[in-house]
């Protein structure tokens, strides 16, 4: 017996040949592509500048492929010290109290330096608790911006609209000088209900966007958001707005220059730049100027580090120093630059900046600036809503119902408002 | 007389298994890889069906019918039931024609039958999530040479907008791999009908079309019976790839169909109660069906 143990401890090193004594973190990821190689280059980067701790990375496929696996595997103990979950699986992280170890909790009780104003509030807000303290640690945040066909602008000589009111005439331009159609927008309910409600100050759902307890109702079929989506729909049929589908499927219409305009994710701007091949402008996403003078900053979509429960006091050592080696200014503005996300950290902007980068890309800085020119008000500051992704599911399919014409805006929203609402008491039951 | 048969019998099986136990370690294989991947799972989701827990499973709360009473109170399970029964029957019907008309023209061929015949096993082996993006890919309005050619034919093909289009894509992208499985079973089935009965008809005058109802596709029927139970239970348990790959879904409901329905709450909304109900409720209609596909159509199969 003991000769055995002595031989799988031989044949143990020597597997794991010079990181012996490291301690292993498993680090479950969704970056597919480009930024999953960048990933990769990250771990092996911390593994390189010290040897107590050994980060893998494990891709896991798509953002709900991955939240479900690692669930499944804390079902079963199997689960890895860190997870990257995106922004609408939050209230279901932040609801399963005994499977998470709060970021800050765990700064603190691992004595690693953690300054939580170091970050950028608007980008952090999303993931703290009603005591502002950071549950995880913020990854990859994007938000929506406008992106613009610079040469079918130029021919019909209008500049990139600030106001909705703005993007109806110079919409009309666009088709009058012979586009096929004004603006196209991803992931509907993302930009045109959560953002809209954001960056008009207005609930989305109450409660504070249900920071401020489970007992939240969806208030999105209020009047604004109604009239804007009344109007998409007059657009709809006119030719100046065309949907072209859930998630981001229609981005072939911006590039296939059958649409003018784009509302889609600042992190698209890699892929939008590989597959335009014309020249474009990014600007900010358009307000109402009716409904409010000086817009609100955007809310953030993405994803963000999660601790689980169930680890190992070294490892949690290794997952503190890990994500403090994650927010180093350098590291930081690396990851911003090449990915497109935004960067988590004011320094991180101010040495992309002092590194000349916004100068040399254009528009690479628009959304940093959507997010940070105004404090977070509690309607702008992000959502908590159990059972979310579903409720997505559900508005895409009422605001399809409008875009073909059989519902209106208001009957719509309210039966979306409705179903979501039953949701959320069955989330609100399910985790008291 | 019975029981000089059952004496036989047993007269029979000790001669030839004198083990009592060996058949049954013969049936063992079968049957634990049955009770682990079907009997086990599917009595968990009937057990998941009665409880509401949170993703993580640190709560659980028996319901009772809860899940059930919600599932048949909602407009939008109905809805999805009748998109089901559309969607698969869509996609048996034109699975089996096609297939069946492929399968007579491929057994009519005389040169180079073989090409033919393996090209058309091919997209059977094609992953189910990629054939929907393939035909994603095909059928994108704005760039999709389907689209594209529909256009030109005076045909606006938008699937983001139109549901009845969406349903069209969803039935084709499932359809198009299975029309390969069916078409190996016509095939073999053609060829197992003897010549000289064809040939019989024909000196008495039967035309084509005569020989192939009256004759063949009668002779068929035990083929055409199988694969028409086999692709009702794809239809129904089997496309979640597909159409999570081409419209999730959309747009409106058009697309959700009752499985699309069964992963899309469980997997990506992560409610496994709802889930649960929703797979034992399939799984009754399922069993329902074939009970009534062995009762009153096997009757009119002739083996």
């Amino acid at each position: 017996m003991n000769k055995l143990a002595l031989v799988s401890t031989a044949v143990g090193l020597a597997v794991s040949g010079s990181a012996f004594s490291a301690t292993q973190i498993e680090w479950w990821h969704a970056m597919g592509g480009a930024n999953g190689e960048k990933v990769v280059e990250i771990a092996e980067a911390f593994n390189q500048a010290q040897d107590a701790y050994e980060v893998k990375p494990v891709y896991k496929g798509n953002y709900t492929e991955t939240m479900t696996s690692a669930i499944a595997a804390f079902r079963a103990k199997q689960q890895p010290a860190l997870v990257q979950v995106f922004e609408v699986g939050t209230a279901s992280m932040m609801a399963a109290e005994g499977a998470i170890y709060p970021v800050y909790k765990l700064m603190r009780e691992t004595g690693q330096p953690f300054i939580q104003d170091d970050y950028l509030s608007a980008v952090t807000g999303y993931y703290t608790d009603e005591d502002g303290n950071m549950l995880s640690m913020p990854f990859n945040s994007s938000t929506p911006v406008l992106y613009y066909n610079k040469e079918q602008f130029e021919k019909a000589g209008v500049s990139a609209p600030k106001t909705w009111q703005e993007m109806e005439t110079v919409s009309q331009k666009l088709l009058d000088s012979g586009v096929e159609c004004g603006f196209t927008t991803s992931w509907q309910s993302w930009i045109q209900l959560e953002n809209f409600s954001a960056r008009h100050n207005i609930p989305f759902a109450t409660q504070a966007n249900g920071f401020a307890g489970m007992d939240t109702e969806f208030v999105f079929n209020s009047p604004a958001q109604v009239a804007h989506i009344e109007k998409m729909r007059e657009w709809q049929q006119n030719g100046i707005f065309s949907y072209g589908g859930r998630r981001s499927d229609s981005a072939p219409k911006f590039y296939s220059q059958e649409c003018s305009m784009f509302m889609g994710s600042s992190a698209g701007y890699a892929g939008m730049k590989r597959n335009a091949s014309f020249d474009f402008g990014v600007a900010q996403l358009p307000y109402n100027a009716e409904q409010i003078e000086t817009p609100q900053n955007t809310i953030i979509g993405g994803a963000s580090l999660w601790v689980l429960q169930g680890k190992s006091e070294e490892q949690y050592q290794g997952v503190a120093t890990f994500l403090n080696f994650l927010s180093r200014a350098d590291m930081q503005a690396d990851w911003h630059q090449f990915s497109g996300y935004l960067p988590i950290t004011q320094a991180a902007y101010e040495l992309t900046k002092g590194q000349g980068f916004y100068a040399a890309n254009p528009g690479t800085d628009v959304a940093v600036k959507q997010m940070t020119s105004v404090e977070p008000t509690e309607n702008s500051k992000g959502l908590r809503l159990g059972n979310f992704v579903q409720v997505r599911d559900i508005i895409n399919e009422e605001l399809e119902a409008v875009w073909a014409g059989d519902k209106t805006a208001q009957v719509a929203l309210d039966a979306a408002a409705k179903r979501g609402n039953a949701l959320l008491r069955k989330f609100e039951k399910a985790n008291d | 007389m019975c029981l000089l048969i059952s004496d036989w019998l047993s007269l029979f099986m000790s001669v030839y298994f004198p083990q009592k136990l060996l058949p049954y370690l013969l049936l063992m294989p079968q049957l634990v890889v049955t009770a682990i991947f079907f009997l086990w799972p599917a009595g968990q989701a009937v057990e998941q069906a009665f409880y509401q827990e949170d993703a993580f499973g640190l709560s659980r709360d028996y319901v009772g019918l809860d899940n059930f009473t919600e599932l048949f109170t909602s407009p939008e399970y109905f809805a999805s039931l009748k998109t089901t029964m559309v969607f698969s029957f869509s996609v048996a019907f034109l699975g089996l024609a096609v297939a069946l008309w492929l399968a007579v023209m491929a057994d009519r061929v005389i040169r180079g039958a073989m090409v033919y015949q393996t090209l058309l096993i091919w997209p059977y082996a094609v992953a189910p999530a990629l054939a929907g993006v393939l035909w994603w890919i095909l059928f994108d309005p704005s760039m999709g040479p389907m689209a594209l050619l529909l256009e030109y034919i005076g045909i606006d093909w938008n699937h983001f907008v139109n549901g009845d289009q969406a349903m069209i894509l969803v039935v084709i992208s499932a359809t198009w791999k299975q029309i390969s499985y069916n078409f190996l079973f016509f095939l073999a089935g053609l060829q197992a009908i003897p010549r000289s009965l064809i040939e019989a008809a024909a000196i008495d005058g039967a035309g084509p079309s005569k020989r192939f109802w009256d004759i063949v596709f009668p002779l068929l029927s035990p083929t055409t019976f199988f694969l028409l139970v086999v692709n009702l239970v794809y239809a129904f348990f089997e496309t979640f790839g597909v159409i999570d790959a081409t419209t999730q879904g959309g747009p409106g409901q058009s697309t959700t169909t009752m499985v699309y329905k069964v992963f899309n709450d469980g997997f990506v909304g992560l409610d496994l109660g709802s889930s649960a109900a929703q797979s034992v409720v399939l799984m009754v209609i399922v069993g329902l069906m074939t009970v009534v596909q062995f009762r009153y159509i096997e009757r009119k199969v002739q083996y």
